[in-house]
């Protein structure tokens, strides 16, 4: 995955370069909103990570222009402004998520796997599947190895975001803001014990687990048959 | 700035200069006014008495010639009063009358004519104004009738001297009193610029000097010192919360510290290492979140994040986050009842509305479940979340069955980092109340604690926005919209 990383704080740029690289990812890094425009433009990145406040040119301006110009690359913002209405303007700029500072690398990392997964083909399919899981989104109907699993409609939406972000960390600020859409914090550990409830019913009667817990990230579902 | 310089420059002492040269010019015009209409009224009569005289000196004349008028004026002269008569032959030489003479002036003028004259009085002669009309006979004599119209010259002295020692006195007074208020105002103002300067100073315990007597200043007083108690209210809230910053906030930081720094002389390696780090992680997350927690009740209280306000369904957003804490409370043991369907319609952010809602679930919960009583006594640990209308407001009413708040601590709860001994075993910040409250304040509505018996009734009361209900399924989906995925 190649990103753009666009932030004025030295620190902070090197050390997402860093992580990045360890990650696997090829990461190249603007200090300022001007070049990081005109690197957005020259360049095809997969995501862009954009804080929001830059010298020379503002993150939310940057990806304004990118928009206005047509070029859709996935836009992480980054924010010390943390607020819901905050996050509101970053995304009505044409951002694809926000992220407020401080945050966790694993967040950061599995929200821009997760952008730029969107652009891949498989966001609009009809039929997700995972080893034997299947889940059809059009008859909201889920089986595993061919015997149907009852779910609630709130576990379907989370087996289906899940899914639809199958082999990828999904972290569980992710799971609430996108499939309960909630941007808060609930103090308690509310999407673990939905989590063990959606696993004990795709997971317990069969002795490949597909719903892994990432420790210190989230979960990912995938055959670890692969 | 003397002390003379200041008294001019006040407003009252102005004001009363104005009022006086106003009052001055009204009073001058008036008696001027009173003046003017005595004098037309006086020589209209002076007039009319003149024309009678001459009416009937004229049919003397008429009946008996020059000899008869000459006989009745010399009758009439002897009748005392004011009436003057003159009859004087071509040369100007008195025939009768009770005038001794008269000037030249006077027997060449014909008509109405005004004159001076002269009478004995006590100790010599007096000259005494008087008002005549003069006639010229035929044969050259000529007829002067008269009236003494000395009373009248004097009745103006009087009033001049009167308007002259009214205005005077009047404007004695006016500077007097003028002086006297502004001194008097000044002497308070100086007070409350005095008291204000020292609470400037930092002293916020003063107050401005109330006399009691209610007038506008007093009132004015009274206002800036309710300000001032608000004032220092808050800064007493700014100290309270500086000193639980720096105790919710710097004891984590120290614990974090010292943690590392053991770390640091830990002797066994990596895995120590590793641990110490995992460790900072997580405290460094817990201090993230109080941090968060109060940036976000500082800036609802400073009024700010009601920008994105809709109308909503708050039975339906309590159904929602009640459905996402359920399992928590069945793991629990606590049955978590939301199934109510009929919807009550605010205006609010549902993201705010939503924490709010959940911080107060996740208290009940947490806090909620009975004390196991000996015996299995305790009653069912349930958690009741209800939505309804009462008058023109929205009450989100949240139940447990947990041992309560006692009534004297209701209020304190709802302070930042305040909590009860009871509670201190469980994880939290202590702003969880705090920040339903500010969200409550900051969408025109309340947030208060009552006894369930047993248990704790928590209730949020928002008001309800009654004209939802025609579009409120419109607003229902656009809770959607910002969904990235």
């Amino acid at each position: 995955m190649r990103v753009l990383v666009i932030e004025d704080d030295q620190e902070t740029a090197s050390f997402l370069r860093r992580a990045l690289k360890e990650q696997g990812h090829v990461a190249e890094y603007a200090a300022d909103g001007q070049t990081g425009l005109e690197l957005a433009r020259a360049n095809a990145y997969d995501v862009l990570i954009v804080d929001r406040m830059l010298p020379k040119c503002d993150g939310l301006t940057v990806i304004g222009s990118l928009r206005a110009e047509e070029i859709r690359t996935p836009a992480l913002i980054l924010s010390a402004l943390g607020e819901v209405d905050d996050r509101v303007k970053g995304l009505r700029a044409g951002g694809d998520d926000y992220l407020t500072k401080p945050y966790a690398f694993s967040e950061l990392l599995a929200r821009i796997e997760a952008l730029a997964r969107r652009t891949s083909p498989e966001e609009g399919s009809t039929r997700f599947v995972v080893g034997d899981l299947v889940l059809d989104r059009l008859s909201h109907k889920v089986t595993r190895g061919g015997e149907p699993i009852i779910l609630q409609p709130r576990e379907f939406r989370l087996l289906e975001y899940l899914m639809k972000h199958a082999g990828q960390v999904v972290t569980r600020t992710m799971l609430l803001e996108n499939v309960w859409d909630y941007h808060f914090d609930p103090q308690t550990n509310v999407i673990d014990v939905h989590v063990s409830r959606l696993r004990s019913k795709i997971d317990k009667n069969f002795a490949t687990p597909l719903l892994h817990t990432v420790r210190g990230a989230g979960y990912t579902i995938r055959d670890s048959a692969h | 700035m003397t002390a003379l310089t200041k008294l001019f420059r006040t407003t009252t002492f102005r004001l009363s200069l104005t009022y006086l040269a106003l009052f001055g010019a009204a009073a001058a015009l008036a008696i001027f006014y009173i003046y003017w209409n005595t004098t037309v009224l006086l020589t209209r009569q002076l007039h009319d008495t003149i024309d009678a005289e001459l009416k009937g000196l004229a049919e003397q004349y008429t009946a008996g010639g020059l000899n008869r008028l000459v006989r009745t004026v010399a009758d009439r002269s002897q009748t005392p009063g004011n009436s003057l008569y003159f009859v004087a032959d071509p040369e100007g030489r008195r025939v009768a009358g009770n005038l001794a003479s008269i000037t030249q002036q006077l027997s060449n003028s014909l008509g109405p004519v005004e004159f001076e004259y002269s009478r004995p009085a006590e100790g010599g002669i007096e000259t005494r104004l008087a008002f005549a009309n003069v006639f010229r006979l035929p044969g050259g004599y000529r007829l002067i009738v008269g009236r003494d119209i000395e009373d009248r010259r004097e009745l103006a002295r009087v009033i001049r001297s009167a308007m002259m020692w009214g205005l005077g006195v009047m404007v004695l007074f006016g500077i007097g009193g003028g002086y006297l208020v502004s001194r008097n105002l000044l002497a308070r103002i100086d007070a409350v610029a005095a008291t204000s300067r020292t609470i400037m100073e930092g002293d916020l315990t003063g107050r401005l000097p109330v006399n009691g007597s209610g007038d506008e200043l007093d009132r004015l007083s009274e206002s800036l010192n309710l300000m001032l108690a608000r004032i220092e209210q808050l800064m007493a809230g700014l100290r309270e919360v500086s000193d639980n910053i720096a105790h919710d906030l710097k004891t984590p930081l120290n614990r974090l510290r010292n943690r590392v720094e053991a770390a640091l002389h830990e002797p066994y390696g990596e895995p120590a290492y590793r641990e110490a780090l995992e460790h900072t992680i997580e405290e460094a997350d817990g201090l993230i979140k109080t941090f968060n927690a109060l940036l976000s009740i500082a800036r609802l209280e400073a009024g700010a994040g009601g920008d994105n306000k809709e109308s909503l369904d708050v039975a339906a957003l309590v159904r929602d986050v009640a459905e996402l804490y359920e399992p928590v409370a069945e793991e629990r043991g606590i049955v978590l009842r939301a199934d109510q369907v009929e919807p009550v319609f605010v205006r609010a952010d549902r993201q705010l509305l939503g924490q709010a809602i959940a911080n107060l679930i996740d208290n009940a919960i947490k806090y909620g479940a009975p004390e196991r009583v000996q015996g299995g006594n305790g009653s069912e640990p349930e958690v009741s979340v209800t939505t309804e209308a009462r008058g023109p407001m929205a009450e989100i009413v949240v139940t447990d069955r947990g041992p309560g708040v006692p009534s004297s601590d209701r209020e304190r709860v709802l302070g930042r980092f305040v909590r009860l001994e009871a509670s201190r075993c469980e994880p939290g910040s202590g702003l969880g109340l705090s920040l339903v409250s500010a969200v409550a304040r900051l969408h025109g509505g309340s947030l208060r604690l009552e006894d369930n018996q047993p248990g704790l009734k928590v209730i949020l009361s928002l008001p309800a926005d009654t004209h939802a209900l025609v579009n409120g399924a419109a607003h229902q989906a656009s809770g959607q919209e910002l969904r990235p995925a």
